[in-house]
Formats: structure tokens, C-alpha cells, sequence
């Protein structure tokens, strides 16, 4: 079947079936790479994208159910030369090694730091329990999103 | 995960003709169980009805009967609503320890009801506040509405629309993380209503249960001490690799301690 999707404020047809996943319509339909499978069972988080301006798991939703929401993916949020704040700050604190989990990691602390009031260095940890890293250690990760939560 | 035809309609009696009229339907609320169950194969319904354009199954109000909440609002709607909030915190509270974020932001109070989930938090809330599940054609008393495992008193062409709690003059809920996963191992909602205490306990049976033992001695001395003196048997707990029914049995205890403590610290 067909549907419109809007991902990164832009229109897309795809034809897909009702089982396909949000993440497989980005990353193999749309070319939108940045979403990653790191475990296809809920568990990783580096599928995660913003669906009407929350953080969820593109691995868990039908694109079938998305077709009346807007999708951000990493790709839709910063560009080389022109990086999101939050891209910057992983950037600056170095919390990204092999950079697997940092799309994830990304759309998640936007989230964080837009709906979570005093976001400290414990609520942060707390809030990225969805994400998982086997590279950093998370240390870097929580100090870059401390520093957007306080410029913030 | 199997093919299957999908459906969304606009009103929930589409929604239950839809349902009738397939082979072997199911109604997918925020999907996160089901989808990740479907991508394992282990369900493999033909019609998917997906309900989350029913208006009817939304909102948060407050009446004097108590909360009432649509059953299709997010567990971080839940935590972040100010009447709830203000009015139920131990709900608001609870909704916040569920799953991670990016689950919070999907998964909902009725799907996370109609499952049964014996790890699950909503549960021991149903439970521990005395609710009632509200369905398009009558009212289930949160008492009669766990069965067994992944199984309530809901008939298969039932859908739950509203869940209403009514208001404690004080609660507190505790629980104990797995560490992998967060679910509760155990978990314990005590609450006060003008000295009638309830206590619901989720995790360590097969489904939500009260812990009727424990209401009755609270009931008599509201205090953490009058706990050190009740047996809890293990009779029909869970044993699993994450705790066994005697770890578990042990864990109402304490975690019923936790809640209680953090319920008489607050002001009645
Ligand atoms: S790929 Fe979606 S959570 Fe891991
Ligand atoms: S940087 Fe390698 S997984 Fe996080």
C-alpha cells in the first residue's frame, strides 16, 4: 500500500506493507541512515527518533501507524557546519567513541532536556535508561547533556 | 513478523465491528508490548485494529468519584498531568518508573491493564487504589479484574475506555528493578483511605493481587514495626531465574515497609 509520510518536514510516498517498520522506511525506503538496529527488541534505543516531538523507538512502531504524524530522525535536526546544540556538545565533551548509539543518544537527550524540569546528573542517567552505550561509559554522554540542560 | 491487515478507525463502534468481523483480531493501543510480541511471532493476529484516533478513549478529568483517565493516555502523559499531579501522586509517581522514556512516551494505562503483566506498575495502582476499569459496556472492579497471567476479566470483543480511581488521602508506591529490564520484581502500592488501608502488590504472582493479610494488620496499627511480625507465604508466587517465590514473598514485605514509611512521612 501507499502512504505519505512526513519526516524532517518534508512529504514522502512510500508503498510499504502494514507490518514494516518505521525504522526500515527510514533507513531503507527514505535512505535516513542515521536511526540504527542495534537490537530490533526495544532494549537499545539507537532507533530513536522524534515522533510529534517525543522520543520513541522507530523498532517498535508500525510506519503505517506514523502516517498522520511528523517523524524527526537525526538527519532532520543539525548538518555539518551547522550542528544542533546537542550534536555540539557531544561533540565538545567527546561522548561519542565508535558513534553507534549516538543518533539515539541525541534524540533522546533533546527530549530529556525539553521535557524533564532540573534535569540533574542522576535524572539524566535516569533518563537515558532506554539508550544503551558500550562505548563511553555514559560519563561524557551525561556531561554533554548537562551543558545543554543548563544553557538551556 | 506475519502479515497482517491493518485498520484504524474514528469511532469505537467502528472499532468493535471491525473487531467482530475479522478472524483473529487484536487492538493495538501504544504497541509496546505487542509489536515487539508480534516481531518475535509470537502473536500472529490477522486484522490489526489500531486505536489511537478514538477521541473517546482520551482525556484526564476529575469528578467526585475521583480520576478518572482515558485509557489511551501515555504513561508520561500520566506522570506529567498537573491534576494528577496535584490530586493523585502516587499515580503521577508511579507512571514514572515505567519502562524508559521513549516507552513512557508510547505505551498507555489501558494497554498496559489489558495485558496483565505480571511485572507490570499500572497494576498494583488498579489494585492498591481500589479502581475501576470502565469498558464500552460496563464497569469492572479492579479487585475482580486480574485473572492469571496475561489474563482479565475482559471478554475478547472488549475494549477499556476509562480508568477511574478514586482519591486516597495518602499513598505511596515502592518497587524493586530488575536490573536488566526495570520491570518490578515486586512492587507495592499501600493506601490510606480515612484509615481503611489497601495494599496492592504486583510481580510476585501470577497476576495483581491485594495483600490482605497485610491490609488487616495495618488496619489495627498503621505502623512500618506491625510488618515485622507478618508472614507472607510464598504459596503461588512466581520463581524464575530473576527471584524465587521466597525471595519474592520476602520482597512484599519490604517494599510494603518502603511505601509505608514514605506514606506516613506525608502530611494526611
Ligand atoms: S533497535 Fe530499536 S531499541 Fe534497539
Ligand atoms: S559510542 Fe559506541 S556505542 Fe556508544
Amino acid at each position: 500500500m501507499k502512504i505519505e509520510i512526513d519526516v524532517n518536514n518534508s512529504l514522502h510516498e512510500v508503498t510499504i506493507e502494514a507490518n514494516t517498520l518505521l525504522v526500515t522506511v527510514l533507513r531503507e525506503h527514505l535512505q535516513l541512515t542515521g536511526a540504527h538496529v542495534g537490537c530490533d527488541t526495544s532494549q537499545c534505543g539507537a532507533c530513536t527518533v522524534h515522533l510529534d516531538g517525543r522520543a520513541v523507538k522507530s523498532c517498535a512502531i508500525l510506519a503505517i501507524q506514523v502516517a498522520d504524524s511528523k517523524v524527526v530522525t537525526i538527519e532532520g535536526i543539525g548538518e555539518v557546519g551547522n550542528l544542533h546544540p546537542m550534536q555540539s556538545a557531544f561533540r565538545e565533551h567527546h561522548a561519542l567513541q565508535c558513534g553507534f548509539c549516538t543518533p539515539g543518544m541525541i534524540m533522546q537527550a533533546i527530549d530529556l532536556v525539553a521535557h524533564e524540569e532540573n534535569l540533574d546528573r542522576e535524572k539524566i542517567r535516569e533518563g537515558l535508561e532506554g539508550n544503551l552505550c558500550r562505548c563511553t561509559g555514559y560519563h561524557n554522554i551525561v556531561s554533554a547533556i548537562e551543558s545543554v540542560a543548563y544553557k538551556a | 513478523m506475519y502479515s497482517f491487515d491493518y485498520h484504524k478507525p474514528i469511532t469505537l463502534d467502528q472499532a468493535l465491528e471491525l473487531f467482530k468481523g475479522a478472524d483473529d483480531p487484536i487492538f493495538l493501543a501504544g504497541g509496546m508490548t505487542l509489536i515487539p510480541t508480534m516481531k518475535q511471532r509470537l502473536a500472529a493476529p490477522t486484522d490489526v485494529i489500531d486505536l489511537s484516533e478514538l477521541g473517546e478513549l482520551r482525556g484526564i478529568s476529575l469528578s467526585d468519584k475521583g480520576m478518572s483517565i482515558g485509557a489511551l493516555t501515555t504513561h508520561n502523559e500520566v506522570a506529567s498531568n498537573a491534576l494528577v499531579q496535584q490530586h493523585l501522586p502516587v499515580l503521577a509517581q508511579l507512571a514514572a518508573t515505567i519502562g524508559d522514556n521513549q516507552v513512557r512516551n508510547r505505551g498507555t494505562i489501558g494497554g498496559s491493564l489489558a495485558n496483565s503483566d505480571p511485572a507490570a506498575d499500572y497494576p498494583a495502582a488498579l489494585i492498591g487504589l481500589g479502581g475501576t476499569v470502565v469498558t464500552q459496556s460496563r464497569s469492572i472492579a479492579g479487585d475482580d479484574f486480574f485473572l492469571d497471567l496475561f489474563e482479565t476479566a475482559l471478554q475478547p470483543c472488549e475494549l477499556i475506555t476509562r480508568i477511574e480511581f478514586p482519591l486516597p488521602d495518602r499513598a505511596a508506591y515502592a518497587k524493586f528493578r530488575n536490573q536488566a529490564s526495570g520491570y518490578a520484581v515486586v512492587g507495592a502500592l499501600v493506601a490510606d483511605f480515612q484509615g481503611k488501608i489497601r495494599v496492592g502488590i504486583t510481580g510476585a504472582g501470577p497476576c495483581a493481587c491485594r495483600a490482605i493479610g497485610i491490609e488487616n494488620e495495618l488496619m489495627q496499627n498503621l505502623s512500618v514495626d506491625v510488618l515485622d511480625h507478618v508472614e507472607v507465604p510464598d504459596v503461588g508466587f512466581n520463581s524464575d531465574i530473576h527471584a524465587s517465590a521466597e525471595y519474592r514473598a520476602h520482597l512484599v514485605k519490604v517494599l510494603t515497609k518502603r511505601a509505608l514509611k514514605e506514606l506516613l512521612s506525608q502530611n494526611n
